[in-house]
């Protein structure tokens, strides 16, 4: 049997070091135009802040910080996001998902970046909710 | 030297792939799945694949193994024991199998050639054009999000069907077990 052993260390550490995580998770999803990374990579990384949460500090400290209904709604507006975005392009106009005719105060390409920013945050938000929500699910005691 | 490198870690990955295989405690290969995950990145980060790597290595490494382990707090590291015995058809099959491939690899073209067929398509316009189109220098995030966004699309929708899927799953089990 696997069990969890409490540690000063590990507790402490695990304090310090999830917020920095979280703000790194950001920096990738912000600045996945420019380098490796992007919301798939930013949800990942969101995600596993809650499951060494979970790991470390125990199943009653992840449940303070998150509630399954609330991973599901989060991952369904992820998903959401997405589509709205391709949607509000066909409204003003273009394609499905042309992001280019987003009604934004901006030209057309900085129009496409904004799009890609936009659907970049659904996904990572998606992601991020449907990695807690497996973990949580799976690390209860039944 | 970087091909011996390479030839390095495609070894390590074939023998961190039999060990989580054949290993009889499930701790172990958990773990060694989880540091196959990692070594794949490696060998991602080395043909040039940055996105790849670092998508293996928060996912493959991390995520996958955490729930892996997760799964084995519910059941038991101990698992059902391996047939010992090896079919004589399986030999002649698996042989033949590699040599096959083997010789097929041999047509492939090289890691980052701009003659193969797969870079002479829509590529070239997409790295083209991918600043003046997009303003987004990483022609990665470019193709994924703009330009083949109905894949991404789909992709997400996916992975939170499958998550969704796993969840009812799971819910369901936890209420047919008696308390």
């Amino acid at each position: 049997m696997i069990e969890r052993h409490p540690s000063t260390i590990v507790e402490t550490f695990v304090r310090v070091v999830t917020p920095l995580v979280q703000l790194f998770a950001l920096y990738v999803l912000a600045f996945g135009h420019y380098s490796p990374g992007g919301g798939f990579q930013a949800g990942v990384i969101l995600g596993a802040t809650y499951i060494l949460i979970g790991l470390a500090l125990g199943e009653e400290a992840l449940k303070a910080r998150v509630n399954e209904r609330v991973c599901l709604a989060l991952g369904a507006a992820g998903v959401l996001a997405y589509t709205v975005t391709g949607l509000f392009g066909m409204l003003a106009g273009g394609e499905f998902l042309d992001y280019a005719a987003l009604p934004l105060p901006v030209d057309e390409v900085r129009a496409r970046y904004f799009g890609i920013f936009f659907i970049e945050t659904g996904v990572a938000i998606a992601v991020a909710a449907t990695v807690t929500l497996i973990f949580v699910r799976l690390g209860r005691r039944a | 030297m970087s091909e011996a490198i390479l030839g390095g870690l495609l070894l390590l990955l074939t023998v961190l792939a039999v060990l989580s295989i054949r290993a009889g405690d499930l701790l172990i290969a958990a773990v060694s799945l989880g540091a196959y995950g990692f070594v794949m990145s490696l060998i991602w980060a080395a043909i040039g694949a940055l996105d790849v790597a670092f998508t293996e290595a928060v996912v493959g490494a991390g995520a996958s193994t955490v729930i892996m382990l997760a799964a084995l707090l519910r059941t038991s590291r101990r698992r059902s024991p391996l047939r010992s015995r090896v079919s004589v058809l399986s030999v002649p099959i698996t042989l033949g199998t590699g040599l096959a491939l083997l010789y097929v690899a041999q047509g492939l073209p090289d890691v980052g050639d701009v003659a193969a067929p797969a870079s002479r398509h829509v590529s070239p316009r997409y790295l083209a054009r991918t600043l003046e189109e997009t303003a987004t220098p990483n022609a990665v995030t470019s193709v994924l999000a703009d330009y083949r966004g109905y894949d991404t699309l789909v992709e997400t929708t996916v992975i939170f069907t499958a998550g969704l899927g796993v969840w009812l799953l799971l819910k369901r089990a936890a209420e047919n077990s008696p308390p």
